[in-house]
C-alpha cells in the first residue's frame, strides 16, 4: 500500500473513533435532558402549595410591603448576580450565552451606577472570572448536571445572608439570576430574573391563580409564617433556575454533539472517497508501468 | 370520622399521599395534632418527626427539615424542603453524618447535626413501633 493511501487510511480510522465519542455523548444527553424535565415537574407541586401558601401569609399579614424581602431600597448600590454555567464544556455556546448575557447585565447596572457582584455556578463561569481576575461573590461547582435542593439551598442561603447584610458591611441591595431557559428539546433561551427585592403579588403562579384559600388561622403569625416561606421561595427560585440550566445545558450538549457527529460522517465520506482514489491512483500507475515495461522488452 | 387526606411534598418531589385519621406535626409553638374536621390552618414546621396514624391504625414517621403545613377542609398539605420516610433513612449514614458534624469543630454545622439527629430519632421511633 502506498504511503498517502496510508495517511488516509489513518485519518479515516482517528475520526471514526471520535465519531464514536460524540454519538455516545449525543445518545447520553439525550436521556439526560428527560430526567431533568422529570426532576423539573417533580418540583413543580413544591412551588404551587408554596404560591399558594404565601399568597395567604402575605393576605393575612398586616403590611407586606415594609418587609425587609419586599422593600425597594431607594438607592440602589450593589447587586448580586447569580451567573448559572455548565462544569464540562462540549455543549456549543451554552456557558458563553449566558456569561455574555451577563455581561449585558452588568452594563446595565452600571448605568445605574450599580455594582455588580457575580456569584458563579459551574467550572466553565468560574474559568472565564478567574481568567479575568475579577472578584466574584460566590463559586459553585460540581452539580450543574444534576442539581439537587441541598445545593440550590446553599446557594440560596448565601444570597440571602448578602441581601440581608447591609450595604456598609459588604452587602446587596438586589439579587438577580442569569440562567437558560427550557423551552422545548430545540429552543433554550436565556434569561434574567430580579428575585430580590421579591414582586410576590404580580410575578406569582400563572396558572390556578384564581385559587381561593380558606381563612388560615396562622401557627405562628402570619408575620412570622411569611418570614419563614419567603425565604423558601427564595431558595426554590434558585432550585428551578439549576434545574431549568441543565435540562438546557443537556439539550445544548445534545445538540453540539449531534453536529459533531454529522461533521464527522462527511468528513469520513470525504476521506473514504480520497482514499479510493488514491488507491485508483496506485493501480493505474503500476499497470502503465508493467505495459511500459512489456512494451520495452517486446521492442528490444 | 371523616378521613384526612394527607400529601407530603417536597422541593424535588411529590413524597407521599394517602388517606390517614390523625397527623402530629411540629410546629414553633409546640406540638400540634390534626384530626379531620379541624380549622384552616397554616403553620411552619421545624426540624422534627412528622406523625400520620393511617386509616388501618398503623402509623407512619417522616423526617421534616423545615418546611410548613396547610389544612383546609380534610385536607392536609404537608410542604417540606427535604423530608425523608422513616423506611428511607439510611440509619448508618446519618449516625456518620452526626459523628463527622460533632467532629468539625472548627466550624460546627448546627444545621447538619440537627438533620442527622432527626434522621436518627425518626428512624428509633419507626423500628419502636414495629
Amino acid at each position: 500500500m502506498g504511503a498517502q493511501q496510508r495517511v488516509f487510511r489513518r485519518r479515516i480510522r482517528s475520526v471514526q473513533a471520535t465519531k464514536k465519542i460524540t454519538k455516545a455523548m449525543e445518545l447520553i444527553a439525550s436521556s439526560r435532558i428527560v430526567k431533568a424535565q422529570q426532576r423539573l415537574d417533580a418540583s413543580l407541586p413544591y412551588l404551587q402549595h408554596l404560591m399558594a401558601a404565601i399568597n395567604a401569609a402575605a393576605t393575612g399579614a398586616s403590611d407586606v410591603s415594609k418587609h425587609p424581602l419586599m422593600a425597594n431600597p431607594d438607592n440602589r448600590v450593589k447587586a448580586a448576580v447569580l451567573v448559572v454555567t455548565a462544569d464540562r464544556g462540549l455543549a456549543g455556546a451554552y456557558s458563553a450565552n449566558t456569561l455574555r448575557e451577563a455581561e449585558g447585565l452588568y452594563a446595565n447596572l452600571r448605568n445605574d451606577s450599580v455594582t455588580a457582584i457575580p456569584f458563579v455556578v459551574g467550572r466553565k463561569g468560574v474559568a472565564y472570572y478567574k481568567f479575568r481576575e475579577r472578584a466574584v461573590g460566590g463559586e459553585y461547582t460540581g452539580f450543574t448536571d444534576q442539581p439537587t435542593y441541598a445545593d440550590a439551598k446553599r446557594i440560596g442561603e448565601d444570597l440571602l445572608n448578602a441581601f440581608l447584610t447591609p450595604v456598609e458591611e459588604g452587602g446587596v441591595d438586589e439579587i438577580h439570576i442569569v440562567y437558560t431557559h427550557f423551552v422545548n428539546m430545540g429552543t433554550q433561551e436565556v434569561r434574567i430574573r430580579r428575585v430580590l427585592p421579591l414582586e410576590v403579588v404580580d410575578e406569582v403562579i400563572e396558572k390556578d391563580s384564581a385559587m381561593p384559600f380558606p381563612l388560615y388561622e396562622f401557627e405562628p403569625e402570619a408575620e412570622t409564617v411569611l418570614d419563614g416561606l419567603l425565604p423558601q421561595y427564595i431558595q426554590h427560585s434558585v432550585y428551578s433556575a439549576l434545574l431549568m440550566s441543565a435540562a438546557s445545558e443537556h439539550a445544548a450538549r445534545r445538540r453540539a454533539m449531534k453536529s459533531a457527529t454529522d461533521n464527522a460522517e462527511d468528513l469520513i465520506r470525504t476521506l473514504t472517497r480520497q482514499a479510493n482514489q488514491a488507491r485508483q491512483a496506485e493501480i493505474t500507475q503500476e499497470i502503465s508501468e508493467i505495459v511500459g515495461g512489456a512494451d520495452a522488452l517486446a521492442s528490444s | 370520622m371523616a378521613d384526612l387526606t394527607v400529601s407530603i411534598v417536597s422541593a424535588e418531589r411529590a413524597l407521599w399521599s394517602g388517606e390517614a385519621k390523625s397527623v402530629v406535626a411540629k410546629t414553633p409553638e409546640g406540638e400540634i395534632g390534626i384530626l379531620a374536621g379541624h380549622e384552616p390552618v397554616l403553620a411552619l414546621l421545624v426540624e422534627g418527626p412528622l406523625r400520620i396514624e393511617k386509616t388501618d391504625g398503623s402509623k407512619m414517621l417522616v423526617a421534616i427539615h423545615g418546611g410548613f403545613f396547610s389544612v383546609s377542609g380534610n385536607a392536609i398539605n404537608v410542604i417540606a424542603e427535604v423530608a425523608e420516610l422513616a423506611q428511607d433513612i439510611n440509619l448508618e449514614r446519618a449516625k456518620a453524618a452526626l459523628a463527622r458534624a460533632q467532629a468539625a469543630t472548627v466550624e460546627p454545622d448546627d444545621a447538619a447535626i440537627r438533620r442527622a439527629e432527626t434522621r436518627i430519632s425518626v428512624a428509633g421511633l419507626a423500628s419502636a413501633a414495629r
